[in-house]
């Protein structure tokens, strides 16, 4: 009796040890193959960053990245760290420590842009080498399905003659919020009036719309075309800068209100590479949104090209600052 | 019928010895992710993201699923028998559970949660077969102000979890409504208890504090008694494997009652699966109460079973959500809904139409998956038990370590291992003094969703007040509130009078 719970007790004792050199050894060969990937032809290994969480925006994006890379052959290996929290500035912030580690690349974006100046984050563009600017979706305008609004005129002109009216969106100081302030910016209204109840994506903001505790929203068009199809909602416009093909929806730039505000995404580089691993990194970039894969996932996500580098991709990064601070400052974030 | 005609092509599809492939490694992962203190089906569902490239979608889909429910049977095991729970679904379930457990029912506490999930999931997939289009006109009817009365009600619901010193009680809530704070707000963008520390703008996750208050905090507390505290030789699981007829007779009421709290929870979005969790157990122990013989605090059979079904009866109408309103009801929902966009669908109310193979075959899964699960889980049930013969040491030890590997592994940032042990050290100083855990969890859940809620109500309806109580559903909800409260008072005084 007393030999056979020794035994096994002991059995047990080898199983702890076992899981525990399982779990140790697959920890070091993970920190192996991140030190591996240091030296060496850029495309033989790359870390893509998405500063986001599993399924959020930046981590979708990053995800089609690396796949895309990998079905055409552009890098061999190219893996997705997530490292999330405070609207991207939490990875740029770890980024930016990472000195000329030309084999790793951030995800970055319009959200990033408002995570820097909201959360007024210690670190910015300045930190990371700007690479190159790679797609973007445009928010969408939304009203109920029984709402008596049905173009955007109708809105802005009762809210100009002082009509108070309920929005939604994404979070406070994201492009949705962003989108609706420069609304009422082109058209003479004080962003600091609005009214918005932020909520975690279009599904949640759908929800407040039919329940009829918010009047509009706006939100990606991609999170929401199958409802504005199926006629829950209603589109009054779409914030891009010309009509895109397939969507059937005018924009707000053709109604006369001259919205520009983009969610943008791209990739910065670490700070401190040289200018030949930028190229490169710029070549790996362009390589793969021109393969065939990229182009499939431009059209699932409903996303369009916007490739933008160099000098021109620098002045675009000033601007949305720009415009992003003015913003946030008229809302009082 | 037509639903039915639909199923029944449903099974046609799912029944192909692949997909019965994905829906079994599935189930099989999301069981090891959930007895896993940290790492939960979100974490799973994510990592395997990746797999929505190769596979197709109804393969992918089935599997996801099936990690997605085994995480819901998995959480419980570990709940039960080391009071340390896997994710927040199964906090409620240690109450009873673990105390089960003590008293050497081990193998009958984990059949119970088994066959509590499977019932809770079975009919909440029934619910959604036939009931999809009305699901979603009870989500349409939710506005703030609803949602402020049910977190009210809940609050309320789950206070019998406070009642033993109402004093420890209201610290333990107040401290978990504290923790809930922390963070950007996300209406005002003003920081809140941050100190400027960057890695705290989003708060502290839910999973964080489940895991360091409850299973690192136990982990500490046995550490700490271990040389006092007698062997375990005695907690050790009794010969008979299953539940006996009269448990079970006691346990399905309370399976039932479950799923009916569980079952409405799906379609509104209050946070996942731990809100009727928590109204399930307050339930059972005001039910218990009344008895003759009250069983709540020796560990009550009926306090594991109502709560197990609640918990599985929201994730079945949380999928119905999904799919029918694209609504995501939890994180894992949140991630699926990444993959259906991977494929470029979108679920919805055109999802049915666009892609009916997928939708009937992945609702059939869902059976298949409860079946699977049950099988899985029913006959592991001594097995498990067989966990408490580790010795202690290194049994703890490794609860320790993967409380760390799935802490680390969500975010890969050392910040959080430290909260981590900071907040562990905080769980281990509470058990110390005899705190109750329970109401600094719910705290942690309900309070942001009344606070949200509140503020939401106030700002769509410009400061007016009014806004509470113009809703049928939210009075409806309040004068229940009410007759409970004073039906309470009127009991107490009655009982202090004689």
């Amino acid at each position: 009796m007393t030999q056979d719970s020794h035994l096994t007790r002991r059995r047990f004792g080898y199983l702890a040890y076992g899981v525990l050199a399982v779990a140790a050894v697959s920890t070091a060969t993970g920190f192996s193959i991140k030190k591996g990937a240091a030296a060496g032809d850029l495309s033989a290994n790359l870390t893509l960053i998405a500063p986001a969480g599993a399924g959020g925006g930046w981590d979708g994006f990053a995800r089609e990245t690396q796949q895309a890379m990998r079905l055409s052959g552009v890098t061999n290996n190219a893996q997705v760290l997530n490292i999330p929290g405070a609207g991207g500035t939490i990875g740029l912030g770890k980024f930016a420590t990472m000195d000329g580690r030309a084999d790793t690349v951030l995800a970055t974006g319009s959200a990033m842009t408002g995570g820097i100046a909201l959360n007024k984050s210690p670190v910015g563009y300045k930190d990371a080498t700007l690479l190159a600017r790679v797609a973007e979706d445009y928010d969408v305008l939304i009203t109920a399905n029984d709402s008596s609004y049905q173009s955007m005129d109708q809105l802005v002109g009762d809210w100009k003659s002082g009509k108070k009216f309920k929005w939604t969106g994404g979070s406070a100081g994201s492009i949705d919020h962003l989108t609706v302030a420069q609304i009422a910016r082109v058209n003479d209204i004080d962003p600091g009036t609005i009214t918005y109840i932020p909520k975690s994506g279009g599904g949640e903001a759908i929800a407040t719309l039919l329940s009829h505790t918010t009047d509009f929203a706006c939100t990606g068009y991609n999170e929401v075309s199958d409802q504005v199809e199926a006629g829950r909602v209603r589109a009054l416009g779409l914030a891009a800068p010309k009509r895109i093909a397939g969507i059937d929806i005018p924009t707000m730039t053709e109604q006369g209100h001259k919205v520009t505000m983009t969610n943008w995404r791209g990739y910065l580089g670490a700070p401190g590479i040289s200018e030949d691993e930028r190229a490169q990194l710029i070549d790996i970039l362009d390589a793969t949104r021109k393969s065939e894969a990229w182009q499939d996932a431009l059209k699932r996500n409903q996303w369009t090209d916007v490739w933008l580098t160099g000098p021109e991709f620098e002045s675009f990064i000033a601007a949305d600052q720009k415009q992003t601070d003015e913003i946030l400052k008229e809302l009082g974030l | 019928m037509d639903a039915l005609m639909h199923l029944m092509d449903g099974f046609g599809h799912a029944f192909t010895p692949m997909n019965l492939l994905w829906v079994l490694v599935g189930c099989l992962l999301g069981t090891a992710v959930g007895v896993l203190p940290g790492l939960g089906s979100s974490m799973a569902v994510a990592l395997l993201l990746p797999l929505t490239f190769a596979l197709d979608p109804t393969g992918a889909f089935i599997m996801f699923a099936g990690v997605y429910f085994g995480g819901l049977f998995g959480d419980s095991t570990m709940a039960i028998l080391m009071n340390t729970p896997g994710q927040s679904s199964a906090i409620a379930s240690t109450f009873e559970g673990h105390k089960m457990a003590l008293s050497g029912r081990a193998p009958q506490a984990l059949a119970t949660s088994a066959i509590g999930a499977f019932i809770g999931g079975f009919i909440s997939c029934v619910v959604v077969v036939f009931l999809a289009p009305v699901l979603a006109d009870l989500s349409a009817s939710f506005g703030p102000a609803e949602y402020f009365a049910l977190a009210l009600f809940a609050f309320a619901a789950t206070s019998s979890v406070v009642a033993d010193s109402v004093l420890k009680g209201l610290v333990a809530l107040v401290l978990g409504i504290g923790i809930s704070v922390i963070g950007i707000d996300s209406v005002s963008g003003t920081e809140r208890f941050t100190f400027g520390v960057q890695n705290l703008f989003d708060g502290i996750s839910l999973v964080t504090v489940t895991v360091a208050v409850l299973a690192l905090g136990e982990v500490f507390f046995i550490a700490s008694r271990i040389r006092r505290d007698p062997n375990r030789a005695e907690i050790r699981a009794s010969g008979r494997p299953f539940l006996s007829k009269s448990e079970f007779r006691e346990a399905t009421p309370a399976w039932l009652r479950g799923t009916a709290i569980g079952l409405p929870f799906g379609v509104i979005p209050v946070g996942g699966a731990d809100v009727p969790t928590f109204m399930a157990y307050g339930l059972e122990r005001k039910l218990d109460t009344r008895r003759k013989d009250p069983q709540f605090g020796k560990g009550a059979i009926r306090g594991l079973a109502a709560p197990e079904a609640a918990g599985n009866a929201t994730t079945g109408t949380a999928m119905g959500a999904l799919l029918a309103l694209g609504l995501p009801i939890s994180s894992t929902a949140a991630i699926m809904l990444a993959a259906f966009r991977q494929y470029g669908l979108q679920p919805g109310p055109l999802l049915f139409d666009r892609a009916p193979d997928l939708v009937w075959g992945l609702l059939a899964s869902f059976f298949i998956a409860m079946i699977v699960l049950l099988v899985i889980n029913l006959p592991f049930a001594p097995l498990w038990a067989k966990l408490l013969l580790i010795p202690r040491p290194y049994l703890y030890a490794g609860i320790a370590v993967f409380c760390g590997l799935g802490i680390y592994a969500t975010s890969a940032s050392v910040f959080d291992l430290c909260m981590l042990l900071g907040i562990g050290i905080l769980g281990f100083i509470l058990r110390r003094y005899g705190v109750p855990l329970a109401p600094l969890m719910i705290g942690m859940v309900l309070g942001p969703l009344a606070e949200t809620n509140m503020r939401d109500a106030l700002l769509s309806s410009d400061g007016s007040l009014a806004v509470f109580f113009q809703s049928p559903i939210a009075v409806v909800l309040y004068v229940i509130l009410l007759a409970a409260l004073v039906y309470t008072g009127v009991g107490r005084w009655r009982a202090r009078k004689r």
